[in-house]
């Protein structure tokens, strides 16, 4: 159960590869978490995750489990054997996505519905039946990645910023059908994080790590809050951003 | 009785649920038997997500909450079964409040055995907590006075328990935090009174050495004993505080205009929180500048002033008060460390002290001894309570810190007022955790009864 202060006990992250998942997961251990489920492809690097959680002096129960975000037929019963296996799951964090090579994605279809189908409908597909488990269970939070990459499409990288448009948008919609059930949803915005993600790309400005992110996570958890960017003041930054005239925002080095 | 009893089979949509801190909300489907044959039906029915029962929410936590499960809204069993006058005996449902019961004993020379800091508590509630009151080191916890109680089990039996009676489902029962069955009345001594007024003696202790040497000589001397303490006060005023001790006041002791309707008892709540506060209304400015206040307005030294008996509840006075503290709520810190560990007491009030983790009446006292109850939280020593903003910066780790002082002490926190505590030393602040569980488990072998509160400290 999540504690007054917003510690948690237990946490599964779909996604489990990701350096903001892992860095969060850290920071929860570090505090009250002791069971910990870490889900994606990468079987190997889960595995080599999971040592080093396990290493730790407060020791935590870590299980790796399969997910593929793009085989959306298994996800409901990824959903059921995560949520049945460890009942009263306090927090579960949206932590996959693929950034691609937007040159290709904006000419070739193929690649464009790689990004779209893995960031926005893999998320959509997992996140609906998660949102269920969490209704019946009366409780837990569900952190979701997006992105400030889908407050405005930007010309250097839209593909990749509608998927997490869509996905914002999205979460948004279910953190209200979600009030009054005890569950509550944190999107959670971070601008360029200098991770595996985007090894070889040239940080924008207000870059963050994915331990920058991961403290981000965590106030917002304690804090109840349903928005959170990081760092926290690209809220100010896209603010404005947001309402540019489109002629120069389309020619800002962005 | 509620007069219109809702269909208890229909199914309600889930209320959200959160303790008198207001802190981690969570979703329950919220069930009102309308009286006590109701409630074995309710707990037959209950899913896999158990049941418990809830009076008037004023544990701190989540002891009353569990979520995607039942909440047993107990305060609509309420009433008074017998009452035996000679002998000082009532027999009460566990849904009535001790503010009911006052306003129905009272009158005729009888007081509840224990109260705490609130009038508005339900029995079923004191026996589930063990409440202790003012008059802990003079005659115990609740349960001490308790003669026989009900308990609706999970396998529909009604058992009547007792000290003498199935003693070990009884002492599992007090402090048992609901988990061991509904609670549906409870049979407990009153304390003869002549009056609903006390006499009590006021006087300010300049730091904390001062303080526990005035408990230490006089407690003994009085049936009610607390001291406010100023957890903001530091270096040489640490621990300056006002204490107060008391007793029932007796008729001749009452002033000519007073003798003439000694038991009158017409406590009134007479200002009302504002449905919504800004967070940051309770801070550490504000609560500085009301704790010197407190402390200056006291007397230095008052003996044999008369009170009404409405002043052992300052905070009734205010309804809603929890809401002061904002959408983020508050909690309360509770513990004890046994006689000989004073200073462990010192140093997490220097630490409370040095953090400027506020309080209005932070509360210091002496506990008398404990009771047979595996799971009672009071035992010998110095108790220290304090309310604290959820807020609060680095608060997490503070508590944490003081979880360890309090551990290596001896000593342990009140569950009904936790909320965050590590799960990991809730078997050494209890050393008799596992003699209770497996009572638990004899009583409840498939755990119907569960709440946020066991789930998180896995009791």
């Amino acid at each position: 159960m999540k504690d007054a202060l917003g510690a948690v006990q237990s946490v599964l992250v779909v996604g489990g590869g990701s350096d903001i998942g892992l860095a969060t997961v850290r920071k929860l251990v570090d505090r009250r978490c002791r069971t910990v489920v870490l889900a994606g492809r990468d079987r190997e690097g889960l595995e080599a995750a999971a040592k080093e959680l396990r290493a730790r002096p407060e020791a935590p129960v870590v299980d790796v489990v399969h997910f593929d975000a793009n085989d959306v037929a298994s996800h409901q019963r990824f959903v059921d054997e995560v949520f049945d296996a460890h009942p009263d799951l306090d927090l579960t964090l949206i932590a996959f996505g693929v950034l691609g090579q937007q040159p290709e994605a904006e000419r070739d279809a193929g690649k464009a519905l790689q990004i779209v189908t893995t960031n926005y409908v893999g998320a959509v597909s997992v996140m609906i039946p998660i949102a269920n488990r969490l209704r019946e269970q009366g409780h837990g939070t569900l952190v979701v990645l997006s992105s400030v990459a889908g407050e405005r499409a930007r010309r250097s990288n839209f593909v990749y910023g509608s998927s997490k448009a869509g996905l914002d948008a999205f979460s948004q919609g279910l953190a209200d059908s979600l009030v009054g059930s005890g569950a509550n949803v944190l999107v959670v915005r971070p601008g360029f994080v200098r991770s595996k993600m985007t090894e070889g790309l040239k940080p924008a400005p207000m870059s963050t790590t994915p331990d920058g992110v991961a403290d981000a996570i965590t106030a917002g958890i304690a804090s109840g809050a349903t928005t959170v960017w990081a760092p926290g003041a690209l809220r100010w930054f896209m603010a404005v951003l947001r309402h540019l005239p489109r002629v120069v925002f389309r020619r800002l080095p962005i | 009785m509620s007069p219109d009893p809702p269909d208890p089979a229909a199914d309600p949509q889930p209320s959200l649920l959160t303790g008198w801190g207001r802190t981690a909300p969570t979703a329950a489907r919220l069930l009102h038997p309308a009286g006590d044959d109701d409630i074995a039906g309710t707990v037959a029915r209950t899913g896999e997500r158990g049941t418990i029962s809830r009076g008037l929410g004023r544990s701190y936590g989540d002891a009353a909450q569990n979520a995607g499960g039942d909440v047993l809204d107990i305060t609509g069993v309420r009433g008074i079964r017998r009452l035996d006058l000679d002998q000082g005996i009532v027999t009460a449902y566990a849904g009535t409040s001790l503010d009911e019961l006052m306003h129905r004993l009272v009158p005729m020379g009888w007081f509840v055995p224990v109260t705490p800091g609130t009038r508005f508590v339900t029995v079923g509630g004191a026996i589930a907590a063990d409440i202790h009151g003012k008059n802990h080191h003079y005659e115990g916890s609740f349960c001490n006075h308790v003669i026989s109680l009900t308990l609706q089990t999970a396998s529909g039996e009604r058992l009547v328990v007792g000290p003498h009676d199935h003693a070990d489902a009884f002492w599992a029962t007090a402090g048992g935090m609901g988990l061991t069955g509904v609670v549906i009345d409870a049979t407990f001594r009153l304390i003869p009174i002549e009056t609903s007024y006390v006499r009590a003696d006021t006087e300010r202790a300049a730091d904390l050495e001062d303080l526990m040497s005035r408990m230490e000589a006089h407690d003994d001397q009085y049936r009610y004993s607390v001291a406010w303490i100023d957890c903001l006060a530091k270096g040489k005023a640490l621990g300056r505080s006002v204490l107060t001790r008391s007793d029932h006041a007796t008729i001749a002791e009452l002033p000519g205009p007073k003798q003439r309707n000694p038991l009158a008892f017409h406590p009134r709540v007479p200002f009302k929180a504002p449905p919504w506060a800004p967070r940051g209304l309770v801070n550490p400015w504000s609560i500085r500048a009301f704790n010197e206040v407190w402390f200056r307005k006291a007397p230095r030294d008052q003996r044999g002033a008369i009170h009404s008996i409405a002043s052992f509840w300052p905070l009734d006075l205010v309804e809603g008060w929890n809401r002061l503290y904002g959408s983020t709520g508050f909690l309360q810190y509770q513990f004890v460390v046994p006689f000989g560990e004073e200073a462990a007491m010192r140093h997490a009030i220097e630490r409370l002290s040095s953090a400027g983790a506020a309080s209005f009446l932070a509360v210091l006292k002496r506990f008398g001894p404990s009771n047979p109850a595996p799971l009672s939280f009071p035992a010998p020593g110095w108790t220290l309570a304090l309310d604290i903003p959820a807020g609060s910066p680095r608060l997490a780790a503070l508590l944490d810190d003081l979880d360890d002082v309090v551990v290596e002490a001896g000593g342990r926190v009140y569950l009904a007022k936790d909320s965050r505590l590590r799960p990991e030393l809730l078997p050494r602040m209890y050393p008799r955790l596992d003699e209770w569980r497996e009572i638990r488990a004899k009583l409840d072998p498939d755990r119907v009864f569960q709440s946020d509160l066991a789930r998180r400290l896995n009791l």
